[in-house]
């Protein structure tokens, strides 16, 4: 594996060597996994905005679709599949280690304070890359017609020749199949068991936990996870029990100009 | 007490080993865990059996030579002490008791609960070391060291490099054992010059031998018979990222 070393240059040589060792990929492991949660953040604030009614969603679904002429989004999914891809690649080559390195088991298996989240951290990450594949050609590739065709109606009459996608619609309308709001929970559920090791281990791998700051951070890394899986389960949740509808009327009414006749029919037709 | 053990016999490195059963009866329970193993030895013996082979030395737990994986936990689930501190007391007549080596692929089992730790002696000469004679202890306001600094470096140098941190983690990670002995040099004014290549070559021959990594699940703190913590890891990921950089663009 290091074949030709003696020809690379000093820095190089140095980057390969992090890169081999245990501790240097860990690292890798951290600080990908510190950008994920903070993308997590964003990215439950941001769907909140969906009980704030359709137009505030749409309009920030517009504005990340538009921000730095249309180049932000791409940057954004760029960084983001670059940590996922290296988180992946990372924790997959540390865990064969793992398991070579305790090639034989314990015929009386004890575990003194290892939690139950951080003893299945491989699989919770295999379910949430299941998760996001499935939740990336639900949302974002929109593989199924009935979610890709949704017009924002009210945009388009307000503002003549533009269009945009009625993400609010698209939320609610993928939502009312029950199979895919379990799929959500259970995807959920799992990424927030991950995060509820992983935020506090970020710490541990980058140095910065000692004595005094590591109840504060398994904390955090709880309060995090918990805030995470009610903030994204309240969106599919709401959409199926009717909590969230689809065309709500009383309430906004008097903020989006009412639409025209014929565009009145189309909306209804969905609901 | 009477007890039904559960040990693995293992004949020599390459024999698949197996869990065999045996009845230990009337043991007194002021006996300690290594006494009651000598009872049950000495009966084996008499009856011309192969004696259970299992480490020991000091007996006072200071030495780090007694191993033994007891129900599922290094030294046992009794904390800070040493297999060789346990005694019969702390178990109730009628137990049974499994009792194995300490296991991880950098620790090849030489016979039955017998294991080869060889390679944390590689790891120290790798870096555990100072390369220079320090000389004997002198006055002590002619060196000064902070209370606070002194009192980690002394908790880091308790370890005894018994090896039950890499038995009881789930990776057989030797991470707290590195960073307890990393730490208690790089921590003093003495061992401070060598700290980066010290870092360095001990967690390469670290991840040379075969050990896991570490995934912060903290088996190793609670099972260390010495309770260092695993704050010692978080030093030596610390130590390890500023070396490796330094090394770097230097």
């Amino acid at each position: 594996m290091l074949k030709g070393n003696h020809k690379m240059n000093p820095l190089g040589k140095a980057l390969l060597q992090f890169w081999q060792s245990s501790i240097g990929r860990k690292i890798i492991v951290a600080v990908t996994g510190a950008m994920l949660v903070l993308f997590l953040l964003g990215h439950v604030a941001g769907n909140l905005l969906v009980f704030q009614g359709k137009e505030a969603m749409n309009d920030y679904a517009q504005f990340l679709h538009t921000m730095l002429h249309g180049q932000g989004v791409w940057i954004a999914r760029i960084g983001l599949l670059v940590a996922f891809g290296l988180h992946i690649w990372a924790t997959i080559s540390l865990t064969i280690e793992n398991r070579a390195a305790r090639n034989a088991r314990y015929a009386y298996d004890n575990t003194v304070q290892a939690s139950k989240s951080s003893r299945i951290m491989i699989w919770s990450g295999m379910t949430v890359i299941a998760f996001v594949v499935f939740h990336i050609l639900h949302f974002t590739v929109r593989v199924s017609p009935e979610l890709a065709n949704l017009p924002d109606t009210a945009y388009a009459a307000a503002n003549p020749g533009e269009a945009r996608h009625d993400v609010y619609a698209m939320v609610i309308k993928g939502f009312k199949n029950p199979l895919v709001t379990l799929f959500y929970i259970v995807g959920v559920s799992l990424l927030c068991s991950h995060l509820s090791h992983g935020i506090a281990s970020i710490f541990q791998t980058l140095g910065i936990r000692s004595r005094k700051s590591a109840g504060f951070e398994q904390k955090l890394g709880w309060a995090i996870s918990i805030a995470l899986w009610i903030g994204f389960l309240s969106i599919p949740l709401s959409a199926m029990f009717g909590i969230l509808k689809e065309n709500p009327k009383p309430h906004h009414k008097a903020e989006i100009s009412p639409p025209p006749a014929s565009v009145q029919v189309v909306a209804t037709s969905q609901g | 007490m009477n007890l039904t053990l559960k040990v693995w016999r293992q004949k020599n490195p390459t024999d698949h080993g197996r869990i065999e059963t045996y009845e230990a009866r009337d043991i007194p329970s002021e006996a300690s865990f290594l006494e009651m193993l000598d009872i049950v030895n000495e009966r084996i013996i008499e009856t011309g059996g192969e004696p259970i082979h299992f480490d020991h030395d000091c007996r006072e737990g200071i030495c780090g030579t007694c191993s033994l994986t007891i129900n599922g936990v290094p030294h046992s689930k009794e904390r800070g002490i040493t297999t060789c501190q346990v005694h019969m007391r702390k178990f109730r007549d009628g137990d049974t008791i499994w009792i194995e080596p300490f296991r991880a692929k950098a620790f090849p089992i030489v016979r039955d609960l017998v294991v080869d730790r060889s390679s944390f002696d590689r790891i120290i000469a790798a870096g555990g070391y100072i390369s220079v004679r320090t000389g004997s202890a002198q006055d002590a306001n002619s060196l000064p060291v902070g209370k606070v600094e002194a009192d980690e470096a002394f908790d880091a140098a308790a370890c005894i490099g018994c090896g039950a941190c890499v038995a009881s983690c789930k990776n057989a990670s030797a991470m707290l054992f590195v960073g307890a002995k990393a730490a208690h040099l790089n921590l003093l004014p003495q061992g401070k010059p060598e700290k980066d290549r010290r870092v360095l070559a001990m967690v390469r021959q670290m991840d040379a031998e075969g050990f896991g990594n570490c995934t912060n699940q903290y088996e190793c703190e609670a099972v260390c018979p010495k309770s260092i913590s695993a704050d010692v890891i978080g030093k030596l990921n610390r130590d390890f990222a500023q070396a490796a950089v330094k090394e770097a663009v230097s």
